[in-house]
């Protein structure tokens, strides 16, 4: 199997990921629940996880509210910031991790503008200040297209918050683990990312950063181990975002996850993908009938998306997996604007996604497939 | 074994995080995380626990990290 997902979910996981999950199942009890030795094993790997994911994004560790996902982060984030009255600006290229919490909102009264993209996935970024309303109190908006893999200029966006003193939430779910982030250099309010993707962690973690002095309403309320006898949640983060048992050996594998990738580096993480994207690219941009979508000008995360002429993507992707055995993404991807914009929307993409495993005589082999594919066309 | 009161110097937290971060910092040599006991009342259900001759050293790498903490008790525990 050649696996070419990543941007769904990064595969094979680092081996020590895997042994911080089985240690975890078998040493950790309740985090947040007791002071006996198991419990302790999991406060402080809570604790621990929490202060890595602090470091790697520029939040301290008390801003740090573990999720299950990144949609569970943007659903938090989204309801619990914005509501009735409030004017948001988003993006043609969103997520429905974004879009439908916005929709949801905007049935109760909340205005929805998007900034639309043009066909080759590009937005256009003066729909910024045009959206501009009085009442206008945040942009929502990805880091990366999980389409595209086109990356947002997030300085542009930051700079237009900052001027208009919006708040910015980001979905970093293609970019965290993947590219360098910053949230006070990045002037990001909260920055809303998923564990299993680039920051190689189990399905089942993800998380949002808060930035200090906002607060969010929790989207579940339950038990947190503190302020038992409050019949309302305690206010005080990251414990009031995370009503329930958290998921321990998660949260552990998501920590041996960041500490993998701050040994390897993400820069050198970057350099490998980057290169095996351009050489994958390189080899099948020859073909007559291959049409890659998004400007290969503008900067990229490892996702290349394309047609073979007008064959659907479904099934180009099932061929890919059944004859070839390469692992890829086809469909609407949720992103159901920014396939409006491509002018895919009855055909799809057929999604490649490089990672870190990933050989050269792999992205020969897809190389191969796809000349294959469309030979046979 | 008959157990014995002594006074203890005990801190508690209004969260989780910042009771574990007082652990990361302060480490086994100046106390540990105990149950917050009853004769108080504490947000979080951690407290730290440690003997009050090391209360000085215990407040100087709190102050050096930027620890945040509830309240101060000095009370008699076994």
């Amino acid at each position: 199997m050649i696996y070419l997902d990543h941007a769904a979910t990064s595969l094979p996981k680092p081996p020590e990921v895997l042994q911080a999950v089985e240690t975890a199942l078998q040493t950790y009890g309740g985090a947040g629940r007791g002071v006996h030795e198991a419990a302790m094993n999991a406060n402080r790997n809570v604790f621990a996880a929490r202060a890595a994911v602090a470091s790697l994004f520029g939040f301290s560790p008390e801003r740090v509210a573990f999720t299950a996902n990144a949609t569970h982060s943007l659903n938090l984030a989204i309801s619990g910031l914005l509501g009735p009255g409030d004017h948001v600006i988003s993006t043609a290229l969103e997520h429905n991790s974004v879009l439908r919490p916005l929709y949801r909102l905007q049935q109760e009264g909340m205005e929805l503008s998007i900034v639309p993209a043009d066909q080759n996935g590009s937005l256009d970024y003066e729909q910024f200040e045009r959206f501009l309303q009085p009442n206008t109190k945040a942009v929502v908006c990805t880091h990366a297209s999980n389409v595209t893999g086109g990356i947002l200029d997030l300085s542009f966006i930051s700079t237009f918050c900052k001027t208009h003193d919006l708040l910015l939430i980001v979905d970093a779910a293609q970019t965290a683990g993947i590219l360098p982030i910053d949230a006070t250099l990045d002037g990001i309010d909260v920055l809303c990312f998923t564990g299993h993707k680039g920051l190689f962690g189990p399905q089942g973690t993800g998380g949002l950063c808060i930035r200090k002095g906002l607060d969010i309403s929790p989207l579940i309320v339950g038990g947190s181990g503190t302020d038992s006898y409050a019949k309302t949640q305690p206010e005080d983060l990251p414990e009031a975002l995370e009503a329930g048992t958290r998921n321990g050996p998660g949260i552990a594998g998501l920590l041996a996850g960041i500490q993998f990738i701050q040994r390897v580096g993400i820069e050198n993480i970057k350099e490998k993908t980057d290169a095996l994207r351009s050489a994958f690219i390189e080899g099948i941009s020859s073909l007559p009938d291959i049409k890659i979508y998004g400007d290969q000008a503008d900067p990229h995360v490892s996702i290349v998306a394309l047609n073979i002429a007008d064959i659907d993507a479904s099934f180009v992707s099932h061929v890919l997996a059944d004859e070839f055995g390469i692992c890829t993404r086809p469909g609407a991807h949720c992103a159901p604007l920014a396939h409006e914009a491509l002018g895919t929307k009855s055909q799809g993409v057929v999604r490649f996604s490089f990672g870190l495993t990933i050989t050269e005589a792999d992205v020969e082999a897809a190389i191969e497939a796809v000349h294959s594919i469309a030979k046979d066309h | 074994m008959k157990r014995e009161k002594t006074t203890k110097l005990v801190l508690t937290f209004a969260t989780m995080t910042d009771a574990m971060a007082a652990d990361s910092v302060l480490g086994s040599e100046l106390g540990r995380i105990i149950p917050v006991p009853s004769e108080i009342h504490a947000g979080c259900g951690l407290a730290w626990c440690a003997d009050p001759a090391k209360e000085e050293a215990i407040f100087e790498k709190i102050a050096a990290h930027h620890l945040t903490f509830e309240g101060k008790h000095h009370i008699a525990l076994y």
